[in-house]
């Protein structure tokens, strides 16, 4: 699965997109973004506050209880500012 | 039916709002909006817009069908610019053509609400000063505005 991030959450992960690899046990959008913030110092910066973190699948908004399913891309990003 | 442009360069939002009723006899009002960016008293030089491509057109194509859904429109255009964008310059327009101006006016309110608040896009600012810049954060009252259009039904 590809990971884009945006804004800060690109900046603090160090990164604009990455392929991931999470074990099975990571079924939600919710999970994954715990199982990202222990991959590193930028990811745990990045994600601190999960409840401020905004995701997408395959470019479509998506809840943190949201399954990830078969999404080949899965965004994350802060809460969108544009307008 | 909605035309939607994400893009670097600047547009003519009159021009684009005088399309929606050109070579038409059914259309009886035309609402345009506008948003610019401000200087905030002198302390911003600039605004650099980030998006998600691909995903910025379709989720605004998504608001515009809603608002096509609710309200009987004529047609709807939605422009939002990305990169660096200095005071004054124009960063986003919708316009909304209806036969009368109560549904084109509500329309192009929800346009805007809606795309506050779901369009991926992101403002860094840039100061005058040179010293400091940061992402701008997102204001409680952007939600509260779009959340009226829900409870609305």
């Amino acid at each position: 699965m590809k990971a884009v991030y945006f804004a800060w959450v690109r900046e603090r992960v160090g990164k604009t997109e990455e392929e991931l690899d999470p074990p099975a046990s990571v079924t939600t959008v919710g999970e994954l973004i715990a199982w990202l913030s222990a991959q590193g110092e930028g990811y745990a910066h990045a994600f601190e506050k999960p409840s401020t973190i905004r995701a997408a699948l395959d470019r479509v908004h998506a809840r943190h209880e949201a399954p990830i399913g078969m999404a080949r891309e899965i965004a994350f990003f802060p809460p969108m500012t544009g307008g | 039916m909605a035309t939607i442009r994400v893009q670097g360069e600047d547009f003519d939002a009159g021009a684009e709002a005088a399309a929606l009723a050109r070579g038409r006899k059914d259309v009886g009002a035309v609402v345009s909006f506008v948003g610019l960016c401000r200087d905030e008293g002198g302390r911003l030089a600039a605004l650099e817009l980030e998006h998600y491509p691909g995903m910025a057109e379709d989720e605004i194509a998504r608001v515009a069908r809603e608002a096509e859904a609710r309200w009987p429109l004529m047609g709807v255009t939605a422009i939002h610019r990305y990169g660096r964008i200095a005071p004054g310059e124009q960063i986003v327009c919708v316009a909304v053509a209806a036969a009368h101006r109560g549904e084109a006016f509500a329309a192009a309110e929800m346009l805007m609400d809606y795309l506050k608040t779901r369009a991926p896009f992101w403002k860094r600012a840039i100061r005058a000063d040179g010293v400091a810049e940061g992402w701008v954060e997102a204001k409680s009252e952007d939600e509260t505005s779009a959340a009226r259009w829900r409870a609305a039904g």
